[in-house]
Formats: C-alpha cells, structure tokens, sequence
C-alpha cells in the first residue's frame, strides 16, 4: 500500500485498494443478523432512535461516527448485554437466523453463545491460565467436546496467537501484551462458535504493531462469520470493513445516518453529514 | 424521521407466564410438603420448610435441565438456594422486632418515663417506678462519651485523609484493631487504669470513658470515608487561594463533610447506646434519677434491662422488655437518621 | 553539543522542594497526629494495665494461667485468699470461647455469603435495598436484646433442633452427651452468636461481590455464562480472600461477646467439647459473672482473663486485616 499524506481523499483511496469487498449475498449463510427498528432508552432519556440494518454474513460492518452516538449500546442491544443497565429500556426487534432475540421465553444465555462480544479493554480472567481462558467459554456453558486440545489450537491459530503462546499455555492469562491479551480474548470468543462477533473498539487500547495483526485476524475470521465493528478509527474501518454505517446525534438520540459499501460510503456518500465526517470537517 | 411515537420496552422481564409457572411451582411444593409430612413421621415447621425447598429446588432443576441444559440448571439451583440465605439471615430479625413488639408492650405506661426504681424493686407491680433514671444516665453517659471520643475520632481522620503522614497505615491498622477489643475489656481497662489506683468507686463518668473507648473507632472510620469522598479539588481551591492546611481543612473540608460528620456521630451513638457489659463492671447501675456523672452510680437503659433480667421474675422480666422496646425505638430513631443524612449527601 | 549523550549530561540535578510551614500548621499537624496516635497509646494502656493488674496471678501461675482448667478460689475465714491453695486456670473458659465462637462461623458464614450473594447478583433493584436496610439495622442491635431474645425465643427451638441432631447425628463425637441436658448448650450460644454475626459478615461480603471487576464480570456473559457460571468463574477467585477477612472479623466479634453468651449458656467449669450439652462458657462472660462478688486477688486473675481475652481477638482481628488486604482485589 503507498504511503500518502492523510488527506481527505485517502480513505477512499484506502477503501478501494483494500482486497476485493464481497458482495451482499456472497456470505452461505445470507443475512447473518438484522436489526429492525431498534430504540434504547436510559431511563426516560431516549439514546438510539430506529436503526436498522442488515449484517451479511461473511462480511465485515464497521460502525462509526462521533463519541457519544449511541454506537456501544447499539452494539449491546445485538447480544443482549444492553438490559444489564438498571434503567435500560429498548423498541424493536433484532432478528439472528430469522428469529426475534428479545422473544419471550427465549433463553438469553444461548443467544450469547451465537453472538460473541470483544470489548474495548482487553479482559482475559486473571484467575485461569491461557489454555483455560480460550475454553472458559466452555466450562461456563457447560458444553461437552470431544477434543479440547484440537480446539484449542484452532481458536488460537483463528486470532493469530498460537504460534506466540503454544509453548506456555499454562501460564496465566495477564502475563500476556495488550495486544496479545486482546487476541486471547478474541480466541476465547471463538471457542464457543459463534456466528456473528461483535467488536467494540477492540484496538483503541492498542499500539499500532498489534492493531495491525488485530485487524489481519478480522479479516481472516469474516470469511466464516459476520462480524460488526465499532470503531473510531476511519483508517482502520476503511482498512478493515466490508460494509460502514455511520451514527450521529445531534445532541438528542443517536440515529444510522447512513450504510453502506464501504468504499461509497467514503469516496461517495449520500449523506452530506456523513460526507462532512469522513472528510473531517466535523468529530 | 417517524411520527409514530414508540414505546420503551423490556422484554427481558418476566412475562406473566412466568411469573405463573414460578407460581404454580411453590404451589405444587408446598403440596408435596404437606403430603409428605402428613404420611411420614416427620414433624413441626422444620419439616414443612425443609421439604417444600427441597421439592422447589428439584423441580426447578428438573425443569431448566430438560428445557435448557446443564448450566440453567445449576443456575436455577444457585438461585434458590441464595435465596434461601436471604431468608434465613431475614427471619431472626423479624422475629426480634415482634418479640420486642409483643412482649414489650405489656410494660409500657406512661408514668415509665416520670419516675426512677429507687422506691420501688423490680418486682414490684408494673406501674410503679420506671426508668427516668435508666434514660438521663443513658443520655449522659453517652453524651460525654461523645465529647471525648469525637475529637480523638475526627482528628484521627484528619490526619489519615489529610495530613496522610508516616503513620498512617500503623493508625489504620491500630484503629481497626481497637473496633475489635470486647466491649468487657473496655470496662476491665477503666476498671484496672482508674478505679482501682485512683477513684475507688464507680461512677456515670467510667461508664462515659468505657464508651469512648467503644465509639473512637466507629466515629474515626465513618469520618475517614466521609472525608475521601470530598473530592480534591475542593483543597485545591483552597490551598490555591493562599490558604494554610488548617484553614483549608477547618474552613473548607469539614464544612462540606457536615452532614457525613453527623452521621459519624450518630453511629457512634447507636454503637453504645446499647452497650451493657462495662456499664456493669463501672457505672454501678444505680436505682435513682442522678446527674452528675462524677459522684455515685448512675444508672442505664442496658444496666436497666439487665436488672429485670436477673432477677428473673415475670414482672421484672416484662421491665425489661418494655426497657427494651424503648431503647429500640430510640436506636431505630438514630438509624433513620443517619440514613436521611448519607442519603442526602454522600452515596452508598 | 548536540549529540544525544551530551545532552544527557547537560540534565540538572533535582531540585529538593521545602516550605517552612506556618506556626498554625505545624500546631494542626501536631494535633491531628496527637489524635490519630491515640489509638496507639490507648490500646496500649490497656495492655499495660490489664498486665499490670493481672501480674501477680500471672505469675503465680505461668502458662498454666490457660492450659489448666480448674478456678478453685480459697479463702481464709477472714476473707483473704490463700494464695497457694487457690488455682487461677482458664483453660474451659478458653477453650468454651473458641468452641462458641467457632459454632458460630461455622452457621453464619455459609448463610451470610449466600446472602450476600443473592443481595448482589439475583436479587430485584427495591427488594435489594429494603434488605440492606433492615440487614444494616440489625447490626445496630444491642447485644443483650439478642441475649434476651435468644434465652425466651430461640432457645425453645434450638433445643428441639439440638435433638434431633443427637437423634441422627450422635456417632460425630462432639454432638454425643453423657447425659442429655439441651438446655443452655454452647449450641444454643453458638446459634445466637451466629444470628449476631450475620449482618456484619454478610455488610463485608456484599461489599467485596459488589467491587467484581465488572469487565470480567461482562467477559462472561458475553461468552454466555448464566449467574452461577459467572459468579463460580469471576466472583468467587475474586471475593475469595475478603470473605475470609470478613469470617474472621466475626469470629472475632463472637469471641468478645459477654452478655448474650451470658444469658444463654450455663457456665460450668470444665472443659465441654459436647456441644449438645447444658453446659460450657466463654472468659468474657465468666468474668461478668465471678465480678460481683470477687476478692481483689480474684479480681486481679479476672483482670489477667480479660488480657488474655484482649489479645486473643487482637490476633484475630490483626489476622483478618492481614487476610483482607493483602488478597482482596487480587482477583486470585
């Protein structure tokens, strides 16, 4: 890739040099995951204001726009880990395989299993060694297989770490880097076989060494499931993603200006406020 | 942008379906648990109570095992049985305030807070005497227990969140080792530094000083709390301005810490207020309305109580009782009270 | 001169920063020291005068003071203690202490962390503070309200329960008895003295749950973890060490108990390792009960009890604090 002065034009320019963007329907498995018509509310104060959105599965989404405009908790209203807050409230209906997640009487944790999160600070559990942090997803959900090593090794190869931690897998899991940390945390999502991993701001706590082998790792992982990525990095969705959905708010509920191939969305936007951020006018 | 107005949801609350089913469930236990209590030998409360959480645990697991797998399972188990330790640890209480309520009563008059036991024994019918004397020694035995042992406790403070010299961590440990000495030893301590070398006798001003020995560290540790959770940025100010430690702590820290500062006070309070063992080895529990605290026994509500119960008839041991619900109401007063205070102004 | 390693050399020495504080703060500095050392000095008056107190039978007695178990005052006709006659042993008393104390922990703790933990992780926003509250409260009562309480209500039902525990349980050999007596039983002691450490150990352990790291707490959920999953894999690694700080807080609470002891139990003078049975005591409520009518050469053995007592919970207490600081939030 040439190095080029950041100016506005070059993200385009990035996001059209980037390896070949798959088209929607090129994924086996089709749509991945849908959100139709989602609100999330704190309270009485209303935070995100119908988004909806199609995820291909295969394909990489990348999330952006400025802080505070309800991205993470869109993201959180995907697996589920939204209603932890006390007051949170939500409208709408997220759709994985078809099937509505907020049903009544479905079992939450199960969808959980389906749809993985990394989070922003790299968070292996500092009581279990590297090989049981990778299967700990294992042991919470009490799922049984047959060949734990195999597995092992296929998650770890999947985040790009194995070959730095096959010799000590029993060492414990914060004697790592942070960004070896992350790609742990990345495997141990990975061991439970999701089908969508949601990712939020996964290298904002990272040098630009381990952002790099990170985002490698995505693109590696996007062929087998869907995965959706908050970021507040231009470079690194226009690198990375498949597919942009830009939020805004303006001061009120944060809403999905706009989505789409990520290359339009950078060199030809729709929008003229999503044309304003990506050229860094605004954010 | 739509006009349709949408309406917040939760639809990971419980449905009513269930709510039924979780219903239907301790239904169905307390069923099988009286069947089985009366088909076996088995017998009493216990019997009842042990049977019906048993058969909710198990139907519960069965349940989440078939319909959800191993781990709902557990989980469904951990649930009740945590649930349980709520109510285990919940239950003595209720039955303390119900206790206190129903036996208390029986002795409560009004004429109870006019007069003193100095006419009368414990024996003696329920109307006549009452514990003025228990109430006013009370008072201020506590009261100069706090006057001693405020300073020493707020200055202990001050010097960990403020001054945060050399000293501090031996002053932390050493004030929770203090919260940990029995209140017996607090009385043995006046007993042996006082008494015997210098006084001879016991008096409402020893029961004070045992007190302050018990309050110091309760006053100390809240004061510490209340005064970390000042922010920092309050000193800055103040030292910013020109000011001296002294007057940025005197003028500006404390005054903001107010209302915690209070409620240190009053949970020092509620600590003793009910404190009866040193009041027994030195205050002397006397019968009559005295207030000075420097000159012959003074009596308590504790030392009070404490009479009624070894004396051990029904008359004396309804005093008792009623002795008790006063000093709970008291204690539920200053509970209250602290609870306003720190909800007003700091969180917990 | 613009080389790297001569600008290194070029790097000037700290300064030391002084001030020459005013007169009024060096006096606060001073007082508010004053202050905070006298903890220090108070608990140390205590031991010197106990010890000073209780030197003579100490001494008379040596280590015997809390090996042996036989308190025999002898008095002449009149009223002096015959000293060699008299044999000062505190050994039941001792040993009463920590089986009461122990009986205690043993029923509150594993109460006390369920609640705490369904306080924190189960339970409904109102149902947990309305619950807090009225646990909070329960520590603010006075012990002689649950020595009372315990005497008229609990001990009724302890003592049924305490008989079916001899009925199906009488091959462990603390629960036999040489002849069944329940009434007034350590085991009634222990029950009561259980019920009083409850609240403060459950106020310690809701704490420690409540301070999890909620990014490990998240990390498993997001894998899929139901509560109990989460709180085995997170939680308990965590809160493990503060839990043992706040068990042996109470334990250190339930040594130093006199009157609720007192009004249960039925102090006898021997060593009583049978639970069951109506007999047993603990030092702090035998020396509220020999104060009365004591000699002051009793008293001065009383006085001895008492610093054996002190430093007993000292040790307690100070192996907590230990335990506590040096474990909580290691997340080992």
């Amino acid at each position: 890739m040439e190095t080029k002065a950041t100016t506005p034009s070059s993200l385009s320019d990035v996001a059209n040099s980037a390896k070949a963007r798959k088209q929607p329907g090129s994924g086996k498995l089709g749509v991945g995951l849908e959100a139709r018509g989602v609100h999330a509310w704190f309270g009485d104060k209303l935070v995100l204001r119908d988004v909806s959105l199609d995820f291909w599965s295969g394909t990489v989404t990348a999330l952006i726009g400025p802080s505070g405009c309800g991205k993470s908790t869109f993201i959180r209203t995907l697996n589920r880990m939204h209603e932890f807050i006390p007051s949170a409230a939500m409208a709408g209906e997220v759709l994985l395989n078809g099937q509505d997640i907020y049903e009544p009487g479905i079992d939450v944790t199960k969808i959980r299993l389906k749809v993985g999160m990394v989070f922003q600070k790299p968070n292996p559990f500092p009581s279990m060694t590297i090989a049981d942090n990778v299967l700990a997803g294992l042991k919470l959900a009490q799922l049984k297989t047959a060949k734990k090593d195999d597995l092992l090794e296929e998650c770890l190869n999947r985040a790009g770490l194995w070959s730095e931690v096959k010799d000590r897998l029993n060492a414990y899991g914060g004697s790592l880097s942070g960004g070896q940390q992350q790609r742990l945390c990345i495997a141990r999502s990975l061991a439970v076989r999701p089908e969508v991993l949601l990712m939020d701001e996964p290298c904002s706590a990272l040098d630009p060494g381990s952002t790099l082998k990170i985002e490698e790792t995505i693109q590696q992982l996007s062929s087998t499931m869907t995965i959706i990525i908050v970021t507040h990095n231009m470079q690194q969705a226009a690198r990375v993603s498949d597919y942009t959905g830009f939020f805004l708010s303006d001061g009120g509920p944060g809403e999905l200006v706009e989505v789409g191939p990520t290359n339009e969305i950078f060199s030809r936007p729709k929008d003229t406020r999503t044309e304003n951020y990506v050229t860094g006018r605004f954010g | 942008m739509s006009t349709v107005t949408v309406k917040p949801g939760r639809p990971w609350k419980r449905t009513p379906k269930q709510v039924m089913s979780t219903v239907l469930v301790l239904l169905v236990s307390a069923a099988i648990s009286f069947t089985a209590v009366a088909a076996t030998e088995m017998k009493g409360k216990l019997a009842y109570l042990a049977i019906f959480f048993i058969s909710v645990v198990v139907i519960n697991f069965a349940e989440n095992y078939f319909n959800r797998g191993i781990a709902a399972a557990k989980d469904s188990v951990s649930s009740s049985v945590t649930a349980a330790g709520l109510v285990i640890a919940v239950v003595p209480i209720f039955s303390i305030l119900y206790t206190i309520f129903d036996y208390g009563r029986a002795g409560l008059n009004f004429n109870m807070f006019l007069k003193d036991m100095s006419a009368n024994g414990p024996n003696d019918p329920l109307g006549q005497g009452g514990l003025l004397h228990a109430l006013l020694g009370s008072f201020i035995m506590v009261g100069f227990g706090l006057l001693m042992s405020l300073p020493i406790g707020i200055l202990t403070a001050i010097y960990l969140t403020e001054i945060k010299g050399i000293y501090s961590r031996p002053i932390r440990f050493l004030v929770q080792a203090m919260s940990g000495v029995p209140s017996i030893v607090a009385g043995l301590f006046i007993l042996s530094a006082i008494i015997f070398p210098i006084t001879k006798s016991s008096s409402g001003f020893m029961g004070s000083l045992a007190l302050a020995i018990l309050m110091i560290p309760t006053i100390a540790r809240t004061s510490e709390e209340v005064l970390l959770l000042i922010p920092d940025d309050l000193r800055e100010a103040g030292v910013a301005l020109g000011g001296t430690q002294w007057r940025t702590v005197s003028l500006i820290v404390v005054p903001a810490a107010k209302s915690g500062l209070v409620t240190a006070i009053i949970l020092g309070i509620a600590r003793v207020a009910g404190e009866t063992a040193p009041l027994i080895l030195v205050s002397g529990g006397g019968d009559a309305v005295n207030a000075n605290p420097f000159e012959s026994p003074m009596g308590s509500l504790p030392f009070y109580i404490w009479k009624g119960f070894i004396f051990g008839t029904t008359e004396s041991i309804a005093r008792s009782w009623a002795g008790i619900f006063v000093l709970l109401v008291i204690i539920f007063f200053l509970f209250i009270a602290a609870r306003m205070l720190s909800g007003s102004g700091s969180k917990k | 001169m613009t080389s790297t390693a001569a600008r290194t050399d070029l790097t000037p020495d700290k300064r030391e920063i002084t001030t020459k504080p005013r007169l009024s703060d060096r006096v606060f500095r001073g007082v508010a020291t004053g202050g905070g050392l006298s903890s220090l000095v108070i608990l140390g008056l205590i031991l010197i005068f106990l010890a000073y107190q209780g030197y003579q039978i100490l001494r008379l007695e040596g280590l015997g003071f809390i090996t042996e178990s036989n308190w025999d005052v002898v008095q002449d006709n009149a009223g002096n203690t015959d000293l060699a006659a008299s044999n000062f042993g505190l050994a039941a008393m001792l040993i009463g202490t920590l089986l009461c104390a122990a009986l205690a922990v043993v029923i509150a703790v594993p109460i006390s962390v369920l609640c705490a933990l369904y306080l924190t992780f189960y339970a409904p926003e109102f149902l947990k503070r309305l619950m807090v509250a009225i646990i909070d409260l329960m520590a603010a009562f006075p012990s002689i309200l649950f020595g009372m309480w315990g005497f008229f209500i609990l001990m009724p039902h302890v003592e049924y329960w305490a008989m079916l525990v001899f009925k199906y349980f009488n091959w462990i050999p603390i629960f036999q008895m040489d002849v069944p007596v329940f009434t007034r039983s350590p085991f009634v002691a222990g029950f009561v003295l259980a019920i009083m450490i409850i609240p403060i150990v459950t106020s310690i352990s809701r704490e420690i749950f409540s301070q999890t790291p909620l990014d490990r707490v998240q990390a498993a959920y997001a894998l899929g973890a139901t509560r109990w999953a989460m709180i085995k894999a997170v939680v308990i690694p965590y809160g493990r060490g503060g839990v043992v700080g706040g068990a042996m807080l109470g334990l250190g609470r339930a040594m130093g108990e006199t009157v609720a002891v007192y009004t249960v139990l039925n102090i006898v003078y021997q060593i009583n390792w049978q639970v069951l049975i109506g007999a047993g005591g603990n030092v702090a409520s035998m020396i509220l009960l020999k104060f009365g009518e004591a000699s002051p050469t009793e008293t001065g053995a009383l006085m001895a009890a008492g610093l054996v007592l002190f430093m007993l919970t000292l040790l307690v207490n100070s192996i907590a604090d230990l335990i506590v600081n040096r474990t909580g939030g290691k997340g080992r």
